[in-house]
């Protein structure tokens, strides 16, 4: 087919404005601190907060409640704040992220993973700690939010100076 | 050049479980050089994981990863001999990225 007759081209040309105008009128939405934690942007924003519950809010725009279906592993003692292994493991379902904060640390947000579907929803990583802090974990299960806290004690801080 | 990204992904029955070491600065932007100057953040920020083009696992990072970093995790569904790309990006941009085989 390499000749067009008379209707086809209006015809795309009124599908086209109506692509327009659908586009047009998801971007018009609100975009509610949720979305972010959603979407697939690198969240800037969270990462440069200082405030523990500030960053929480901003990543997921919700407060968490505790949860003992969180096993958040952790040394009572980091001798190196500049390693400090933590891993977190849940029984929680519908699992969608997993997010670690240092309370004490000059950002709170440390590192926010995704688990999409078919991935066990459990990490271990390694986090600089500046000095002695609770490290909390919070898990996003279900569109619900769940923490789990413990207290780190650092002898030699991670993040210089 | 050599891959910044070293990785194992071990399969075992339906579960695969992937390690992954990179080498990096990840410097926070608060520790100072011998002449007395700060040194600039320079950290990875975001780390892509995806087996049959699609993501298994992303990571946002901040400054406050360790050094070299280190992450482990685990998926349903691959078999041994399916290919894993890993990714990442810094804050100054640069990328690097790798295939593993799931062994």
């Amino acid at each position: 087919m390499t000749t067009h007759t008379g209707p086809h081209p209006t015809r795309r040309l009124i599908l086209q404005g109506a692509t327009c105008v659908a586009l047009i009128g998801l971007g018009s939405l609100p975009f509610a601190p949720a979305r972010a934690a959603a979407n697939d942007k690198y969240p800037d924003e969270a990462f440069k907060l200082k405030n523990e519950a500030d960053a929480i809010k901003a990543l997921y725009g919700r407060t968490a409640e505790p949860s003992d279906k969180i096993k958040l592993d952790a040394p009572e003692i980091a001798e190196n704040g500049g390693v400090v292994p933590i891993s977190v493991a849940t029984t929680l379902d519908k699992v969608t992220s997993i997010s670690f904060f240092v309370a004490e640390n000059p950002n709170a947000l440390a590192a926010s993973y995704k688990f999409p579907d078919g991935t066990i929803p459990a990490v271990a990583n390694r986090l600089k700690m500046a000095k002695t802090s609770n490290v909390t974990a919070i898990v996003e299960a279900d569109g619900k939010l769940y923490s789990a806290t413990k207290e780190v004690k650092v002898t030699v801080g991670g993040c210089g100076g | 050049m050599a891959s910044s990204i070293r990785v194992r992904a071990t399969s075992n029955g339906d579960l695969t479980e992937v390690q992954t070491l990179i080498q990096h600065p990840m410097d926070t932007g608060l520790v100072k050089d011998a002449k007395g100057e700060l040194i600039p953040a320079h950290y990875i920020q975001e780390l892509r994981f995806a087996w049959n083009g699609k993501d298994v696992f992303v990571a946002n990072w901040g400054t406050a990863v360790s050094k070299d970093p280190y992450v482990k995790f685990s998926f349903k569904g691959a078999q041994k001999g399916d290919e894993l790309k890993i990714s990442w990006t810094d804050n100054k941009g640069a990328s690097d990225e790798t295939t593993a085989k799931i062994a």
